[in-house]
């Protein structure tokens, strides 16, 4: 593009007129906002030895946890949609049979990558259990990169610490009288108690050979 | 021509040729719905999602009347003047009413069910069914049962009875039957006979939703997960086509893939499962070299040339030709020592023989030659020798005397110690002796030059199956580390410039060979038969039902 191309469109700078040139009115300006932010109350804290209040701990995207249920066992069905859902794909689960009757599937292993998540929400999104959710926590440190790979019983005592003061989404959800998972009908219905489960079918004789 | 009109358009089929409603729209690219149609297997009928309008078109007037009724597409064959109708919201409606019903009973544990990602109740649901639901959510239940060879999740059965005709029909052992009445249906074994034969990994491909699992595959991976590739199963001689699906390079599980001159849709339980040798730890991935005194590691770039030195050092040469080789490699490899060589000798590998073919109602045979390319390694080894081919145990006796100094042993075979240490002692007393292999073995611990080979799913080539069908297949994952195709090496030490490009292989194979002339034009991904000139000297098509 040369110089002189009709597209280009060129524009003076405003003349500063005599008071401009003095700065004065400027400087009152800038003092007046600075003034003004002093006497008005404080944002910041003295990290760490104040903590930040957060408003919504609902809200807040902080250190995941993985929840538990009223038995104490992971929540989790290993469904891998909050992996699937990870745009930074920083979880990784190994899925197996569960020991217990009542479930089908469980994770054997369940690691999130700390360091590689940009704590959008989108695993907490996912979740058709509310096993995964999305703490209040924020001060997260670790001594290596190692470290910053929570497994399964990490997150799991994340909870542990967690669960009084935040309660699961679900069980607040239903203390204020909101519908459990939005406006969408929620697909597992049980997800509170263990579900309805008939009985095993076990076949006469499993190992009998014709 | 007969003629059918469908939706509106004119589909011309040749007389005399049976085709249902459904696959008459297939050829006009529509698709209709089916869950318990399947082409391999005799019309059930029964799940009522392919219901189409059907009519007939007057040929004196042009008039058009249908039928007041929907029907089954599945069960309309087509004639001449027949018109199907299957966009209308008749037909809509049903397609509807259809998925309600089954959704009804089916527990919606799609976040834990293995089929979720590739389910057609899943798929057919967004695309055919109602946005809001109408009935009750049941409490989900996974009742599971063990009904031998697979799992059966009882609940999300939707009884479209392909299982049940695929026993009856194709493996002919009808093991797995309808157990009750109406709403109480189920899918069961009787006790004491449970799901066992050869076959039975194909009904969890059948299975339209989740209700028949792979106990190989139950819980490893989410499907969306996996990449499929084209594969030749290597199991035995019959060379059927599968899809290797893999995540990272980890072969997850194999699948049949359509191939009428071959497997049709089937594959057999041996080769569904024969995949972990190729993730086994137990593997060779270091080339070494074996001196007096030592057990050098060796680099793969210094490699072709100090071979190639070597073997030129080593005086009479012989090669032994694995079955496992591709053609492409099999024909670089007789090139390459016949160029160091011009006289080497070339040997058929040890071909093992399991037992006998088993044959199957439908004409499915699972080969009791378990290599894949006995037939196109011996057309290489006659071309080169004058039609002469040299079985491996004919093998000791040439090297008797001691004329031959140095031996290129390839193998590929699947399991550690596949030969006997007696049929190998004839090997002690070379002066080289080079080893390309997938696991330690008897040859191996005799070997100067140690090479670890690829697994079939590593290695770009093509195979020849028994009945001189050719298949040609690229690498679905890559070896492990330390690991160079068999077919990479030769290329090199030939010095041929690039990366080793086995279609040009072949089509070089194609010029020189007469047997393999065919495979010099496009291969399709079903193949190519090499005597297809002769086919009507063929006693014999297997798969082919008649």
């Amino acid at each position: 593009m040369k110089p002189d191309d009709k597209d280009i469109q060129w524009v003076e700078e405003p003349d500063l007129g005599a008071s401009g040139k003095t700065y004065l009115p400027l400087f009152v300006e800038g003092m007046t906002t600075t003034i003004k932010h002093l006497l008005s109350p404080k944002m910041t804290v003295e990290f760490p030895e104040e903590r930040h209040q957060i408003p919504d701990p609902i809200l807040y995207r902080g250190v995941h946890r993985l929840n538990r249920d009223e038995q104490g066992r992971v929540k989790c069905v290993a469904c891998f949609l909050c992996a699937t859902a990870c745009p930074a794909h920083c979880i990784d689960i190994v899925a197996a049979e569960s020991p217990w009757p009542d479930r089908e599937k469980y994770p054997a292993s369940f690691t999130i990558d700390e360091l590689r998540c940009i704590f959008c929400g989108m695993c907490e999104e996912a979740c058709p259990v509310d096993a995964i959710e999305l703490t209040s926590l924020f001060d997260l440190s670790g001594k290596s990169r190692e470290e910053m790979v929570f497994d399964k019983e990490k997150l799991l005592s994340i909870y542990d610490r967690t669960k009084d003061s935040e309660p699961m989404r679900s069980v607040r959800m239903a203390a204020e009288g909101k519908p459990v998972g939005g406006e969408r009908p929620a697909i597992l219905p049980e997800t509170e108690g263990p579900p309805e489960i008939a009985e095993k079918d076990n076949l006469a004789e499993p190992g009998a050979t014709p | 021509m007969p003629i059918a009109i469908i939706d509106g358009r004119e589909l011309e089929f040749p007389a005399g040729e049976r085709l249902n409603a459904i696959q008459a729209a297939e050829r006009v690219g529509i698709q209709v719905p089916y869950y318990c149609w399947h082409p391999g297997l005799t019309v059930a009928g029964s799940c009522r999602m392919c219901l189409v309008e059907a009519g007939t078109r007057n040929a004196a007037t042009g008039e058009i009347s249908m039928m007041p009724k929907l029907v089954p597409g599945c069960n309309t064959p087509v004639r001449d003047g027949v018109v199907i109708v299957t966009q209308s919201e008749k037909v809509q409606q049903a397609r509807a009413m259809v998925e309600e019903d089954l959704l009804l009973r089916h527990p919606i544990d799609c976040p834990i069910c293995d089929k979720a990602g590739e389910c057609l109740l899943q798929d057919y649901h967004f695309k055919y069914g109602q946005d809001e639901r109408r009935a009750d959510i049941r409490p989900f239940t996974s009742r599971r049962r063990d009904v031998g060879d697979v799992t059966l999740f009882v609940d999300r059965c939707i009884l479209c009875s392909r299982c049940v005709r695929f026993c009856r029909e194709i493996s002919g052992t009808s093991e797995l039957t309808v157990v009750h009445r109406g709403a109480h249906e189920e899918i069961d074994v009787a006790p004491g006979f449970p799901l066992h034969n050869n076959l039975s990994g194909n009904v969890v491909d059948l299975c339209p939703v989740g209700a028949l699992g792979d106990k190989d595959f139950l819980y490893r991976q989410r499907v969306w997960y996996l990449k499929r590739h084209q594969g030749i199963c290597t199991g035995c001689a019959t060379g059927c086509s599968i899809w290797v699906e893999e995540n990272q390079d980890r072969i997850h599980r194999l699948k049949p893939r359509e191939n009428p001159q071959v497997n049709q849709w089937w594959i057999c339980n041996e080769g569904r499962y024969s995949y972990p040798h190729v993730h086994n730890d137990r593997r060779l991935a270091q080339p070494r070299r074996r001196d007096t005194q030592a057990v050098v590691d060796l680099d793969w770039t210094t490699l072709p040339a100090e071979l190639l030195q070597r073997l030129r050092e080593a005086g009479r040469l012989a090669a032994v030709l694995s079955p496992y080789l591709s053609v492409e490699e099999a024909y670089l490899l007789a090139t390459l020592v016949r160029g160091v060589d011009p006289e080497a000798r070339l040997i058929l590998g040890p071909v093992p023989v399991i037992g006998e073919d088993e044959r199957f109602p439908n004409g499915f045979t699972v080969s009791a030659e378990k290599c894949p390319n006995r037939r196109g390694v011996e057309e290489i080894i006659a071309r080169f020798q004058s039609g002469r081919i040299t079985t491996f145990d004919a093998f000791p006796s040439q090297l008797k005397g001691g004329r031959i100094g140095g031996v290129w042993f390839s193998g590929g075979y699947k399991k550690e110690n596949w030969i006997e240490d007696e049929k190998v002692r004839s090997l002690t007393a070379l002066k080289l002796l080079v080893v390309q292999d997938l696991f330690p073995s008897a040859v191996s611990a005799l070997a100067t030059y140690e090479l670890p080979g690829a697994a079939f799913a590593e290695r770009d080539g093509s195979y020849v199956n028994r009945n001189d069908h050719l298949q040609s297949v690229r690498w679905a994952v890559r070896p492990p580390y330390g690991v160079r195709p068999e077919g990479t090496l030769y290329w090199e030490m030939l010095g041929r410039p690039g990366l080793y490009n086995a279609r040009a292989v072949l089509n070089e194979l194609a010029a020189e060979i007469p047997y393999f002339h065919v495979a010099g034009g496009p291969v399709p991904d079903v193949g190519v038969n090499l005597k297809v000139n002769l086919l009507a000297e063929q006693p014999e098509e297997i798969g082919v039902r008649s």
